[in-house]
């Protein structure tokens, strides 16, 4: 689904990402773990189409980039931890803006579905402006998932969540994950990651220095299998 | 709670039709006028500057009946270009602040939908505050020569212009830290051209020019608009990629 080859990223003379290869498989959730400035966002950005590598081979779904980043779009969803809502409409508006924005046709009952799978079809009138944190975070999945695709990103999805809300948000992840979707996160929070991934990388330096399957992990715990994937 | 969010199966009814360049370009100018005729953010100070701008000429330069009328054409153009300017950089900012311009680059359409939709909405909130300016104007320099239809043409002929070169650069400098400062830096020398052809047409208009003589002007209007459109067509993308 995802496959990555030597991938450099470069910006002026700084290199952010030295030579990362990395596949998903359809299905797998795969949480890329690593401390601040490693590359993660970056390397997100480029699968997303919204940086272009310096270097390298990406595919996505089986298209190209940057020569298929149209059909790659289509294709994916994406959630930050800025929610990517326009606060003075509703709920309803901008899921409806980007469902035209995706060409979803009959997008209404889309709209009523996607609503209620992040549980905010009673304030779908609502603007966004005021709704909490973690509200505009589901709100902001539901964007993400409006178009049905079978790639979903999510760059630090818990930041600036409380408890409650972070505990939602699993509840969605793991019903995005459960439908088959292909997943990738990056997280800061090795617990929830090691919860909902099914596999977990770790990015250091601008490379990826170790892998592990849940399966792997059981014989250690990802705590002890992150430090020593940043030490190596 | 998991009980509450229940997605909707992939195999799903296919509902996706490839989006159109008109659909999405459509869909943005849509989305910002239903935003700023809710929040009023962008519209009210771009109104507020423009009276203020108005009023400021109006008791500085004191002028006699004869002075004024060969100062309007540069009156409201001064006036047009520096409230367009403060429209152009709050309605890139909103996009970029929220990240939202992230979640435009991510739609699957040709990213010039997305100057366009941009450039559309910016030109409409440009001529709501040019429809309240110049009944203003007229007001207080008893200038009523402004309305006649060819002015008219001339004021919408330059707005173009100048929204076009705006758009596209202010999506180049909402990019940077110093956005506010840099947008006016690159826009103005920029946007010379468009701005004296404008105050040559439309202050010829007003002193009776023959058709002959306002000709010039015109022409390196019309093309300004055709080039500056056309290259933003071309480049857009490639200023909006990191």
């Amino acid at each position: 689904m995802i496959e990555v080859k030597k991938l450099v990223k470069r910006f002026g003379l700084k290199t952010i990402l030295r030579g990362v290869d990395f596949s998903v498989e359809p299905g797998e959730f795969v949480a890329l773990l690593g401390p601040n400035g490693s590359g993660k966002t970056t390397f997100l950005r480029i699968l997303a189409s919204l940086s272009r590598a310096s270097m390298g081979s990406v595919k996505v779904a089986g298209y190209s980039l940057p020569n298929e980043s149209a059909q790659v779009r289509a294709k994916l969803g994406v959630v930050t931890h800025m929610p990517l809502l326009y606060p003075d409409l509703t709920a309803e508006e901008n899921l409806q803006f980007y469902a035209r924005m995706y060409g979803i046709t009959n997008f209404q009952s889309r709209i009523t579905l996607v609503l209620e799978m992040v549980g905010l079809e009673n304030r779908r009138k609502d603007l966004v402006r005021t709704f909490s944190r973690g509200m505009q975070q589901r709100l902001a999945i539901g964007r993400a998932v409006i178009h049905d695709p079978e790639v979903i990103l999510f760059d630090e999805p818990y930041t600036g969540l409380d408890q409650d809300a972070s505990e939602m948000l699993d509840d969605v992840l793991r019903t995005v994950a459960a439908t088959g979707r292909t997943v990738v996160m990056t997280s800061h929070d090795l617990a929830r990651a090691e919860d909902l991934a099914t596999r977990f990388d770790i990015l250091s330096r601008g490379v990826i220095t170790a892998t592990a399957t849940q399966k792997e992990l059981k014989k250690t715990n990802l705590l002890t299998f992150y430090k020593q994937a940043l030490v190596e | 709670m998991s009980s509450a969010f229940r997605l909707p199966p992939s195999a799903a009814p296919r509902f996706l039709a490839k989006p159109t360049f008109f659909k999405a370009t459509m869909a943005i100018v849509q989305k910002d006028l239903a935003a700023e005729f809710r929040s009023r953010e962008l519209l009210s100070a771009m109104l507020v500057f423009s009276m203020l701008v108005i009023l400021i000429f109006n008791f500085a330069l004191e002028l006699d009946i004869k002075v004024r009328q060969s100062v309007t054409a540069g009156v409201l153009w001064t006036t047009f270009a520096f409230a367009g300017t403060l429209g152009l950089n709050r309605s890139m900012a909103v996009e970029k602040d929220r990240g939202c311009l992230d979640g435009l680059l991510l739609a699957p359409v040709d990213r010039s939908a997305i100057f366009f939709g941009k450039a559309i909405s910016n030109l409409a909130f440009m001529l709501i505050v040019e429809a309240i300016v110049l009944p203003l104007y007229a007001l207080l320099y008893n200038e009523v020569r402004i309305f006649q239809p060819a002015f008219l043409g001339v004021i919408l002929l330059g707005s173009i212009g100048y929204i076009a070169v705006g758009t596209l650069l202010s999506a180049m400098s909402v990019q940077t830290r110093t956005r506010d400062v840099l947008l006016p830096i690159l826009l103005f020398p920029v946007a010379i051209p468009v701005l004296l052809a404008s105050v040559k047409a439309s202050g010829g208009l007003l002193n009776n020019a023959t058709f002959a003589e306002i000709l010039a002007p015109l022409n390196l209007l019309i093309v300004y608009d055709i080039v500056f459109i056309a290259v933003a067509f071309m480049v857009f993308d490639f200023v909006v990629e990191e």
